[in-house]
């Protein structure tokens, strides 16, 4: 055992000492929290430049000032003005586009146009939309004499916004949110697939670097073969659960930074906006102490709100239980690849006779990330199901379920039947590997390799 | 006694056979020859030796007792194929060959020292092995094979890639390793290194031991009656009753015969009559070489 820890040592530090194992490690996490934070930075950088719009129509009379000014545009209502001449002139005129209302506003959805020079941004359209539609919508209401109408519409005015919660067998309830899961779900499959093939075939790499360099024969005049493989395979795994953890920490890291500053400080009040109770309990506030604290909700940047929510409801996901489950898939998934491919490193002269093994090992890890990828549309389909019990894809699909919620029996069926299989494959590889790492200049086959299989000591 | 002891071993690889039943004994504090065409099997038994595979039949002894798996410690391989771990720091290097072997860190870092400074390879030390030369990575290895003190060290072509002072740095090496104890087990194509440092030899053909014993009687009994005479001067003689003639040739105002006696009468009546041909510079007992009896046995086999 002292021998194997040897090995253990030597694959562990000649590997993370690599520059390219630092560089990677860094980078990685980096790259990862930029997917989650880029978004948001994007929504708060959004095209900030102020935009004059003409509002030009005969429909336009009606809806004078019905179109508020934001802070990013100001909308100029002209009155006869020839529209083929403002066409022509709008950008000289300092325009940036001409919003066309034509009478038929009311009735026909179509009646209004938005011509500018570039692609108008979807938050200008959106808030020109709302407000018409508000402003038709009053002005419709006014027709039935409402009396106190405006307090009346002031009073009714909700946000509603559909929560998801699961609840758990003991009645325990969690806010969730679908696209969290399928984002988690989506990392957690690919990163799986991506780190059992990439320390797997590191492994294949260090065993014909071995047999190639004839380094191997020094070593097994003193460890036995089987002490070399597990050596270097739980050498590789160690590295492999170090980056893993790295990514993790500093992953969590830079989003938590992220979240503290630029979140919090753009953002005040957007927990009382948050949930559909306190708009209410606001609401309610606003009619009894008057309008000093009316407009403060609606300042409120909606989709900052919304990736704050996003937030919060990623940490609502069971991530002990998704980390754990990653582990352990990660070190039985990776044990089952890491042998096969030390198997077939054994087998070869060099990397490129790999080709004609690798096809049909290649195959089962594109199949379990199809499948993972399907998973996310459909987590409880049969197909999904199976594919997170055969010990080849498990470690892809299962992690693709399991953000969805998936019952513990089959989690643990599935980590039984991997176990068992990846023991099993280790103890064929053992048997492949002995004898092909003293092999050189024989062209290997499958059947060449059935044969070493069944060759004793 | 004999340190090692191999009896009846027999190895086969699907249907090749690769050693059938070699028995070799050998004695303590000898250095022992390994001989054979390529492909014989000589690396099949070295790899039972050292158990990297084990022998479908047969027995191994070392020190009389059944060769067991912690005994890889009490031995020494140097391979053919050389094997280093290229982008690996010569130092470092060494020291996990030697944790491997069951030293301590402390403990082979002093050995290390030492033989670094032997060998004069010491600003080597934090080198990677792909910036060494051939001969420097040999040194690396030789040290790495022995750094354990080995009882029992098998060397597998140790002078290959050496210049002749290196190849005789090594040599003296070995000398002195089997002066400290060691029996040593040499494995070469080499046959004038054979007859140099050898004491016994196995020679191995086709999976079979087909010449064994101490390489001073092999070559006296190889040729025995056979006398190489050297006269001075341009000497021709016949062919009589007493003696054959081998070979003549002249050379530099030098010729030298080699004749066998055919009746059994001493030498010096031989000289005697040989006297009367010309000026005898020399006369001695015909020793073919190692290599000559190497090519003819197996010649004779095949």
């Amino acid at each position: 055992m002292n021998k194997v820890s040897v090995i253990i040592k030597r694959e562990y530090v000649t590997r993370v000492r690599k520059k390219s194992f630092i560089i990677m490690t860094l980078l990685a996490p980096v790259f990862m929290a930029s997917m989650v934070v880029l978004p948001t930075l994007l929504m708060l950088n959004k095209d900030k430049q102020f935009k004059k719009i003409a509002v030009v129509g005969d429909g336009a009379v009606v809806f004078k000032n019905a179109i508020t000014n934001t802070k990013d545009a100001e909308y100029v209502y002209l009155d006869n003005v020839d529209m083929n001449d403002l066409k022509k002139n709008f950008q000289q005129a300092g325009y940036y586009g001409i919003l066309y209302i034509s009478p038929e506003v009311s009735t026909t959805p179509n009646a209004i146009q938005l011509f500018s020079k570039n692609q108008p941004p979807i938050d200008l359209l959106e808030h020109i939309e709302s407000s018409l539609e508000k402003e038709i919508e009053r002005q419709k209401l006014l027709g039935y004499n409402i009396k106190d109408l405006d307090d009346i519409l002031k009073s009714i005015r909700t946000k509603v916004s559909v929560q998801t919660i699961k609840i758990d067998d003991s009645g325990k309830a969690t806010e969730t949110s679908t696209g969290i899961a399928m984002a988690v779900a989506y990392i957690g499959g690919f990163l799986m697939y991506m780190l059992v093939f990439m320390f797997g075939a590191q492994v294949m790499r260090g065993v014909i670097e071995e047999k190639t360099s004839r380094v191997v024969e020094v070593i097994v005049s003193s460890v036995k073969p089987v002490q070399l493989m597990m050596g270097k395979i739980l050498g590789i795994a160690l590295v492999g659960l170090t980056q893993f953890l790295i990514w993790i920490f500093l992953t969590a890291a830079i989003v938590g930074v992220v979240k503290t500053t630029v979140l919090k400080k753009s953002s005040v009040g957007v927990v009382t906006q948050m949930i559909p109770q306190s708009v209410m309990a606001d609401n309610q506030l606003q009619q009894t102490t008057g309008t000093t604290s009316a407009n403060k909700p609606a300042e409120v940047n909606p989709q900052l709100a919304e990736v704050s929510k996003m937030f919060d409801n990623a940490m609502n996901q069971d991530w002990l239980l998704i980390i754990t489950s990653f582990i352990f898939y990660f070190i039985t998934g990776y044990l089952l690849y890491a042998s096969i491919f030390a198997a077939i490193g054994s087998a070869v002269d060099n990397e490129t006779e790999t080709q004609q093994f690798m096809l049909p090992v290649t195959i089962p890890i594109i199949l379990g990330l199809f499948v993972a990828m399907g998973t996310m549309q459909n987590p409880e389909s049969s197909i999904s199901f199976w594919f997170s019990m055969i010990p080849l894809t498990s470690p892809i699909v299962m992690m693709a379920r399991i953000p969805f919620g998936v019952p513990y029996w089959q989690i643990a069926v599935s980590m039984v039947i991997m176990i068992i299989t990846f023991l099993a494959f280790v103890w064929m590889a053992a048997k492949v590997y002995r004898t092909g790492i003293l092999m050189y200049g024989k062209k290997s086959s499958w059947k060449e390799i059935w044969k070493w299989l069944r060759y004793s000591g | 006694m004999s340190l090692f002891e191999a009896r009846n071993v027999s190895k086969q690889f699907g249907s090749f056979k690769a050693l059938d039943n070699v028995s070799i004994s050998v004695p303590e504090q000898c250095i022992y020859g390994l001989l054979g065409p390529n492909g014989a099997g000589k690396t099949t038994l070295i790899r039972i030796i050292n158990q990297i595979t084990g022998p479908d039949t047969g027995e191994l002894f070392l020190n009389g007792k059944k060769l067991m798996p912690e005994d890889v410690l009490s031995i020494g391989y140097l391979p053919e194929e050389r094997g280093l771990y290229r982008k690996m720091k010569v130092g470092e290097q060494a020291l996990y060959f030697a944790q491997l072997k069951g030293l301590s860190k402390a403990e082979a870092m002093r050995r290390l020292k030492y033989w670094f400074k032997k060998l004069d390879i010491v600003d080597w030390w934090g080198k990677k092995v792909e910036e060494l030369s051939k001969g420097m990575q040999q040194k690396v290895q030789f040290i790495i094979t022995i750094l354990h003190e080995p009882r029992l060290i098998i060397f597998d072509e140790p002078f290959t890639g050496f210049d002749p002072l290196n190849a005789n740095t090594i040599k003296n090496e070995i000398l002195f390793l089997r002066e400290r104890g060691a029996t040593i087990i040499f494995s070469t194509h080499n046959m004038a290194s054979v007859e140099e440092l050898c004491d016994n030899i196995t020679l191995i053909n086709k999976a079979q031991t087909i010449l064994e014993g101490s390489v001073d009687e092999i070559r006296r009994n190889w040729a025995a009656n056979e006398y190489d005479l050297v006269f001075n001067g341009d000497v021709k003689i016949e062919e009589n009753g007493q003696y054959q003639i081998l070979k003549q040739e002249s050379d530099n105002g030098i010729s030298t015969i080699r004749l066998k006696t055919t009746v059994t009468i001493g030498t010096n009546e031989i000289l005697n009559n040989l006297m009367k041909s010309g000026t005898i510079v020399s006369f001695n007992p015909a020793l073919p070489s190692m290599n000559e009896i190497f090519i003819r046995v197996v010649e004779s086999k095949n």
